[in-house]
């Protein structure tokens, strides 16, 4: 058996990465896959149903803090967020305003809305990231964990950076738009998806912690991330007007440096950071030393 | 419609709302109420510039003038399907968009928002979709997707989901599907002023689309699913 602190974040099941970031048996599931609850969209459809469509949420203990936290399994419609899925998410963030938890931890890995639930999807999204950003106005910190083999995609890529904190791992991707989108709707030469390195270079977790898009990287083990939320849970929820002024200033500043970049390389070599090339060898360790200091974000 | 017939329609006490490329801003009376009127023409597209832009007059309203109402005209394909502006981190610049509208409401400031004329996915999430009152003219369109693309994707006919579309507002374009599931709060027609006070007087903080979905029949577990999960031991 793997030892849990070899265990990958990657490879583990929603449920699997629960178990490994909570306390044992501190895990109390809401609506659990005993209630059966499914989405009656899918079955207009004919699709399959999962028993907890998709998401697992409820309470547990970090660090001796009680948090609650919610997982989407990229199993199954790969994490995508239907009614069913949205509300339970919703429920959860709302929840959190009432009974006052250290923390909301969100683990996403999704391609954003279930296309199957059309309308339902957006408006369950949209409904997502209003709940968001009314728990952090309520003073609860959300903290979003990346780090799985589908992502981060779609709506729910735009939902992660509505919350306070973002963890993601290098093999974590973080984006609007997939590349298969973009490929489909601007043809190969805008954008091959087929290109892994291209697609890492845009969307992955080394590109987005430079870019300051991400705050916190780290190695995928689910020990890694336990440790990471651990010390993002201290550091709170900055709600403020003058941190969104600071933020707009940083994304304004994104837009007029990096206007010419074509490539991640071309914004990595206009940080500073020697090798672009070399970035991709390093381990977590020494990636965040290389990297000090020359964050976008930084400046 | 042209976005200038709507203001004209829409504030007949007078405008300065003016067009810059994609962009269109600037300040408007409705009743004893001076408002910010911020949106997108042209069916554009948004990029990381245009999300910049529009957040950029949400913060100079909080800043200048505190509890102002926010006027969205919303008019967009969805978010701009580039590699340049997905290498910039486009979902960060909607998040953003997004922030700036929700401390707007947060701090006092009514945001009213009307579709005049389509609204697609991610450029209307962070906009319109986040408004205190988000409202459509009857003829805009509303989309995640086509139903030809959906059909594509889920690899199920067009025809079947068009006999689908018949029953459940959860798969076809259009307004009137969005109000039926409370993605709406309204649609807009006849006296647009008088629509705009009316929806001033009704903005309500908390999100209750769901609730408007459940009452209009057309989404009726999400607000039932959000209960349970309070309730829950």
């Amino acid at each position: 058996m793997t030892s849990p602190s070899r265990l990958s974040y990657y490879e583990s099941t929603a449920r699997a990465r629960i178990a490994g970031l909570l306390e044992a048996g501190s895990f109390h599931e809401w609506l659990p896959a005993s209630e059966r609850l499914t989405s009656p969209h899918l079955a207009t459809l004919g699709l399959p149903a999962a028993f907890d469509d998709g998401v697992i949420i409820g309470r547990g203990l970090i660090a001796r803090k009680t948090i609650f936290i919610a997982a989407q399994e990229g199993g199954f419609m790969g994490g995508a967020v239907g009614e069913v899925h949205g509300a339970k998410l919703v429920g959860l963030l709302e929840r959190a305003i009432l009974d006052r938890p250290a923390a909301v931890l969100l683990l996403l890995e999704t391609g954003g809305v279930r296309l199957q639930e059309a309308n339902a999807g957006l408006i369950a999204v949209s409904e997502v990231m209003r709940a968001i950003l009314a728990a952090r106005a309520a003073g609860v910190p959300v903290i979003v964990a990346i780090g799985g083999q589908y992502g981060c995609f779609g709506g729910m890529g735009i939902a992660a950076r509505c919350a306070s904190t973002i963890i993601m791992s290098e093999e974590g991707r973080l984006a609007l738009s997939g590349p298969e989108v973009i490929e489909t709707a601007c043809g190969v030469e805008e954008y091959d998806a087929r290109d892994r390195a291209l697609v890492w270079r845009t969307v992955g977790g080394k590109h987005r912690y430079l870019l300051g898009e991400c705050d916190v990287i780290v190695p995928d083990s689910i020990v890694a991330f336990r440790q990471a939320i651990t010390a993002c849970i201290a550091d709170g929820n900055d709600w403020s007007l003058a941190a969104l002024d600071r933020e707009h200033g940083l994304l304004r500043e994104r837009v007029s440096r990096f206007d010419d970049c074509k490539d991640g390389r071309d914004i990595w070599h206009e940080l500073g950071l020697g090798d672009p090339d070399g970035l991709a060898m390093l381990d977590n360790d020494e990636f965040i030393a290389a990297a000090h200091g020359h964050r976008a974000n930084e400046l | 419609m042209e976005w200038k017939n709507v203001v004209e329609q829409m504030f007949p006490d007078g405008h300065e709302v003016c067009q810059d490329g994609d962009l269109i801003k600037g300040v408007a009376c409705c009743g004893e109420h001076t408002v910010a009127v911020i949106g997108t023409t042209n069916h554009t597209d948004v990029g990381v510039e245009l999300a910049l832009a529009l957040a950029a007059a949400v913060l100079a309203v909080i800043h200048d003038h505190p509890t102002r109402p926010i006027v969205f005209l919303v008019d967009t394909c969805g978010q701009r399907l580039r590699h340049r502006d997905e290498l910039l981190g486009l979902n960060g610049y909607m998040a953003h968009l997004a922030k700036c509208v929700e401390m707007a409401r947060g701090r006092g400031h009514p945001v009213i928002s009307l579709v005049y004329e389509q609204a697609l996915s991610g450029g209307f999430l962070a906009n319109g979709m986040m408004s205190d009152v988000c409202a459509a003219l009857p003829e805009a369109e509303i989309r995640v997707m086509g139903l030809a693309a959906m059909a594509r994707v889920t690899r199920i006919s067009e025809e079947r989901l068009a006999a689908l579309s018949l029953s459940s507002p959860v798969f076809a374009p259009g307004a009137r599907n969005y109000l039926l599931m409370g993605g709406l709060a309204a649609l807009w027609e006849g006296d647009l002023s008088v629509c705009l006070e009316d929806a001033l007087k009704s903005v309500d903080i908390s999100d209750r689309r769901r609730t408007l979905g459940r009452e209009r029949g057309g989404r009726m577990l999400t607000d039932q699913v959000v209960q349970r999960v309070l309730a829950s031991a």
